[in-house]
């Protein structure tokens, strides 16, 4: 049967038809919707995690327990999740093992572009490169036969234009695959220097096999053209390639690592210039050359940002095809929704002149004009950290304007441990939890407080006042922040506290269905305009409202956007904000 | 055949993925291969979106190269002005959603919204359409169909039968709206009858 499905939906299919039993994931673009379409088959124990190092180890878990496992993430979770990668590789597994990587070149959402191959050669086990979906979907089911094999985790590693684009798939059906039977393995599980020691041997003994099967599997194949250019790609650049240079030899590595040295050297041989097309670090080339292979690569490849067809065509003839000059066009960022909870929050620091430690997820926009409210974002959870260490630096009296502000998921993903260091060494800065009742940026995830698993079933949700009380916090305090007033008010007070503090942000996401479905009753704002004073206010314009706009010197709302809340009317001193309330008539 | 090269663009939130689905589906009904790429996340707040269709014999590149697209379908007037690079400067084709959808800094004051998009437009490609999607929505007896016009007007310039179109919206839109988005879709389609 064919499907037309993205990367991210054909390897989910393939784990499935690869008799994948239990996966575990953290949401985080590219790779949310792996564990959201492994959450659909119901044969699936499908689980989103607190952050990816718990994912990775509860998958390791279920590998070690004997049944297939999957852990997918996105580049920078394989981060947080390196304490299990390394071990996991000595440890080899029971059942097959992926480990999911989506990276990003060209940070479409992300904060950087690192090449998830290098941590997997450093932590000595073999990387699959699809180039579209229907290899993402063949590979995984590989990549699990792989793992047993040479009894070591498998890198599967995507980049966003292979999660996200869509391909004709021929699928097929699910493999019957019997859990294995646990046996207790000490030697290998039990990583204790004396074992440990032995074990490194086993991992270089097992790289030695596994680039002997590197040399010898069709995931690495050649593609006879023209025997002047020769091209070793993978991943999505190989499709960039052949797209470009349809004409030259390729080889194209499905198998990157351990790269199969003799198979290069065969391809090499019988082309006149070898070229290496690969995206982001030169991976591959290094090998070629440390192999004392002569290539040409990143010399007119590019290594920052994502390839693209005319960027490999400048690499191979210097000369874009003739298109039309781009036009220079203001840019249109992404925004916060209108009637977003965490537009008060930022409007209020902004206006309290705060330091503004803030984390990953939507509210980073509060980074932009006209909140402007952040100071900085770097990775997951150093809002709260971070803010910790600058207060050290700084001083109490510096903290007093000092807050940190982190979303409900990010908080559960790295944020606790953060709080707890601060109330263990006694600092007094403010943490702002922006529980917005979901993971909202990478598209509306549960975690552990929103009482629903990634199966849909109800489960217990946790409490996150208790659970700053149960931290040792003292004061913690409860607002609903579209509250302009009380939210300033409250945030002010707990700044100057000389005590950590947690404040809680609650409202829903406007995107939310239920919340959607509330906001759609309610009656819309409009401005009566005589009672705009225009220029000499612009007051409704600093919380950013994108259904807000400016024309003819006054203030407009746009009814289509309009949600209905009353941020906007809040700030207006004039009461030139109202219900737009239909006439009945 | 030649590989058709289809950019599809417009704001977060205009539907824009499920058009190029509706769009990639028929295509590949028809018998192509296809392959459609797109950029999720941040985009979704309100932000630029585009997408890029590829259908044809054998289709290697997910994304359109600059200069090479057939058509740029495009939901909103400002957006069809940002790709417009990626046109075959020769016959490429540009179908404009008669909309006008304000950048955050435009309605903050900060910046103007360009008033002569069609002109510069005009420029640069040989056939642009304006059409009024919500118009001949509203027609079709449900403004949520205006993408459906427009693909109804895209479609004047691929190699999909009429048929395959309708059976695949058919397939993919809410079971309530197909009798609207077929209307929709003919209305578009026959804005290019002569």
């Amino acid at each position: 049967m064919k499907m037309l499905l993205s990367g991210n939906e054909a390897v989910a299919r393939g784990a499935w038809e690869g008799g994948v039993l239990v996966s575990a994931a953290y949401p985080g673009t590219p790779s949310t919707e792996i564990l959201e379409n492994l959450a659909k088959y119901e044969e699936v124990r499908a689980e989103w995690s607190p952050n990816e190092k718990v994912a990775f180890e509860v998958a390791l878990g279920a590998a070690i327990g004997g049944a297939r496992a999957t852990v997918s993430m996105k580049h920078v979770g394989l981060n947080v999740a390196a304490d299990p990668l390394m071990s996991s590789a000595y440890s080899g597994i029971n059942a097959g093992f992926l480990i999911i990587s989506a990276d990003d070149p060209g940070m479409h959402s992300s904060q950087n572009e690192q090449d998830n191959r290098i941590l997997a050669k450093f932590a000595k086990i073999p990387v699959l490169e699809p180039s579209d979906s229907q290899e993402a979907h063949d590979f995984a089911k590989i990549g699990f036969r792989i793992s047993e094999e040479f009894d070591t985790p498998v890198l599967l590693r995507l980049t966003t234009r292979i999660s996200h684009t869509k391909c004709i798939v021929e699928v097929g059906e699910r493999e019957k695959v019997e859990v294995k039977p646990y046996n207790k393995a000490v030697h290998k599980y039990i990583l204790v220097p004396a074992h440990a020691r032995k074990r490194h041997v086993a991992v270089e003994e097992r790289l030695e096999r596994l680039r002997e099967f590197a040399e010898k599997t069709d995931l690495n194949r050649i593609e006879w053209g023209n025997p002047d250019i020769g091209i070793v790609t993978s991943g999505i650049a190989y499709q960039y390639a052949k797209e470009v240079m349809p004409e030259a030899s390729f080889l194209k590595l499905g198998f990157s690592w351990p790269t199969p040295i003799d198979l290069v050297k065969k391809f090499s041989s019988q082309v006149k210039k070898l070229y290496v097309v690969e995206e982001l670090e030169p991976f591959i080339e290094d090998a070629l050359r440390a192999a004392g292979l002569e290539v040409t690569g990143k010399e007119v490849v590019p290594r920052i940002n994502e390839l693209s067809p005319r960027r490999v065509r400048v690499a191979f003839t210097g000369k874009e095809l003739p298109h039309p000059e781009p036009e220079d066009v203001v840019s249109r960022p992404p925004v916060l929704c209108p009637g977003c909870p965490h537009i008060g929050i930022y409007w209020a620091l902004r206006r309290l002149r705060a330091t503004v430690m803030g984390d990953i997820g939507c509210y980073t926009l509060g980074f932009q004009e006209p909140l402007s409210a952040m100071d900085t974002c770097l990775e997951m959870g150093f809002s709260i950290s971070g803010a910790h260490g600058l207060e050290k630096a700084q001083g109490k009296k510096f903290a007093r304007k000092l807050v940190a502000t982190i979303g409900d998921s990010t908080f559960l993903h790295s944020g606790m441990t953060g709080l707890m260091d601060i109330v263990y060494n006694k600092g007094t800065s403010t943490v702002v939890i922006l529980d917005n009742r979901t993971t909202a940026m990478t598209g509306h995830q549960d975690h552990p407080a929103t009482g629903k698993t990634a199966k849909g079933e109800p489960t217990k949700a946790i409490d996150f006042k208790e659970l700053a009380h149960a931290i040792g916090v003292e004061k913690v305090f409860e607002i609903d922040p579209h509250n302009l007033k009380m939210t300033r008010k409250v945030l002010k007070e707990a700044m100057e506290l000389d005590e950590p503090t947690v404040v809680i942000a609650k409202r829903p996401c406007v995107l939310l269905k239920e919340e959607r479905k509330r906001l759609q009753a309610k009656p819309k704002k409009k401005i009566i305009p005589e009672k705009c004073k225009g220029e000499t206010c612009r007051n409704c314009l600093t919380i950013g409202c994108s259904a807000i706009y400016w024309k003819d010197g006054k203030a407009w709302i746009n009814p289509l956007l309009c949600v209905g809340c009353d941020l906007c009317q809040q700030l207006c001193p004039f009461g030139a904000i109202v219900e737009d309330v239909k006439d009945e008539n | 055949m030649k590989t058709k090269n289809i950019i599809i663009s417009g704001v977060g939130g205009q539907g824009i993925i499920l058009a190029s689905e509706l769009l990639s589906l028929a295509a590949m009904e028809a018998g192509f291969d296809v392959k459609k790429s797109e950029v999720h996340g941040m985009s979704q707040r309100g932000g630029s979106v585009v997408s890029n269709v590829r259908f044809g014999e054998k289709v290697y590149s997910p994304l359109i190269e600059e200069g090479t697209a057939d058509v740029i379908l495009s939901f909103e007037k400002l957006e069809t002005l940002r790709w417009i690079h990626f046109l075959n400067p020769q016959s490429g084709v540009c179908i404009v959603n008669d909309l006008e959808i304000i950048p955050v800094q435009v309605s903050q004051g900060k910046g103007e919204y360009p008033g002569d998009i069609m002109e510069r437009l005009k420029k640069k490609a040989s056939r642009v359409y304006l059409i009024d999607g919500v118009k001949y929505a509203l027609q079709a007896g449900n403004p949520r169909t205006a993408n459906t016009v427009l693909l109804g007007a895209l479609s004047n310039f691929l190699p999909i039968e009429p048929e395959i179109w309708e059976e695949t919206i058919k397939k993919r839109v809410p079971p309530k709206t197909i009798e609207a988005n077929l209307k929709a879709f003919w209305l578009g389609r026959d804005l290019f009858k002569d």
